[in-house]
């Protein structure tokens, strides 16, 4: 059982839809969505929950569209 | 008991890790998906944010794709003309000395038009900080050949390739100004994964300190992607990047500090 859990929310309006962060996440938690964001971009989005709260999608997301939350489990 | 925890549960303001820093305005950033100005934007904010320099900062806009990036960020923002970044950023610094100046280039700004100005403030070694974005075309007017294309290359006015026999060689500018002594620390760095994204914080947070130190000019190459401008996507281009910009420009500190 993983010790930390990790959650991301993305800025659906924000997100351009590069999908850089998608190869990034080691846990494969992130993938594009199917559907559209007002500017027409597909956004990404969390797909399950395996995410530790690694950041590292964030750091590499030129658009900061994406915030991490992470809690430790007892 | 862990395994019962919600979304919702995890996703509250004491859990999180990574948010966007409020130094960055909410206007959507005006380049385009993928492009490594928004990391670059981010990181420098991040770490005035940090530093707490947010009321003593002010920046130098220049001319290119980041000519907004006074619109972005969310500090006391000068706009320069086409390449006279570091003249203006030397008038400033010397006008408030006690204020962190930087200018923020791109390198049809600083390379190409901008060269005499980047090289004498470099050669006066004044103290401002100057953070050079390098992605090898002229992004914003439609990717036309910049200096630091690389041999080979194609762009709109190099369709054939770069042919140095007739357009010249790829220009090392930061290897060149890490050759004057009015240089302090000279740094390239770049942000297409999370570990260089770290090493380029943690550059330009060194670049900060030595200004606030009166250190002497201070130089953060980023290498970054163009993805319209080399028409790849944005995976494509990083991956193009590493393989082709970073044998021409190696990452790393070029010239750091004498002990």
């Amino acid at each position: 059982m993983a010790k930390v859990k990790g959650e991301i929310v993305v800025n659906t309006e924000r997100c351009k839809g590069c999908e850089l962060c998608v190869p990034i996440c080691k846990e494969k938690t992130i993938e594009m969505s199917g559907g559209l964001n007002s500017k027409g971009y597909h956004y990404a989005t969390s797909i399950n929950e395996d995410c530790n709260g690694c950041t590292n999608c964030a750091l590499v997301c030129p658009d900061g569209a994406i915030t991490v939350y992470r809690v430790k489990l007892d | 008991m862990s395994q019962l925890l919600t979304r919702e549960e995890i996703c509250v303001p004491e859990n999180e890790v990574y948010h966007r820093t409020c130094l960055l305005t909410d206007a959507a950033l005006s380049y385009c998906p993928g492009c490594g100005h928004g990391t670059a934007h981010r990181l420098i904010m991040e770490v005035i944010e940090e530093m707490n320099l947010q009321a003593d900062t002010i920046g130098v806009a220049p001319v290119g794709c980041s000519v907004l990036a006074y619109d972005f960020m969310d500090i006391d923002m000068q706009q320069a003309a086409h390449g006279r970044a570091p003249a203006v950023a030397t008038g400033i610094k010397r006008l408030y000395p006690d204020k962190f100046v930087f200018t923020y280039q791109g390198d049809g700004d600083l390379a190409a038009i901008g060269t005499g100005e980047t090289l004498h403030a470099c050669n006066r070694g004044e103290n401002i900080t100057i953070f050079f974005v390098n992605n090898g075309i002229y992004g914003m007017t439609g990717g036309q050949m910049a200096p630091t294309t690389l041999p080979g290359m194609k762009t709109a006015t190099s369709p054939f390739g770069r042919d140095v026999t007739t357009m010249g060689y790829p220009l090392k500018i930061t290897e060149l100004l890490a050759m004057l002594p009015g240089t302090y620390y000279v740094t390239r760095q770049s942000v297409h994964t999370p570990a260089n994204v770290r090493k380029a914080k943690k550059a330009i947070e060194k670049a900060v300190q030595y200004q606030k130190l009166k250190k002497g000019l201070c130089f953060v190459e980023i290498v970054s992607n163009c993805n319209s401008g080399w028409k790849m996507t944005p995976l494509e281009s990083n991956k193009w990047m590493e393989e082709n910009m970073f044998p021409v420009y190696p990452l790393g500190d070029i010239k750091v500090p004498k002990p």
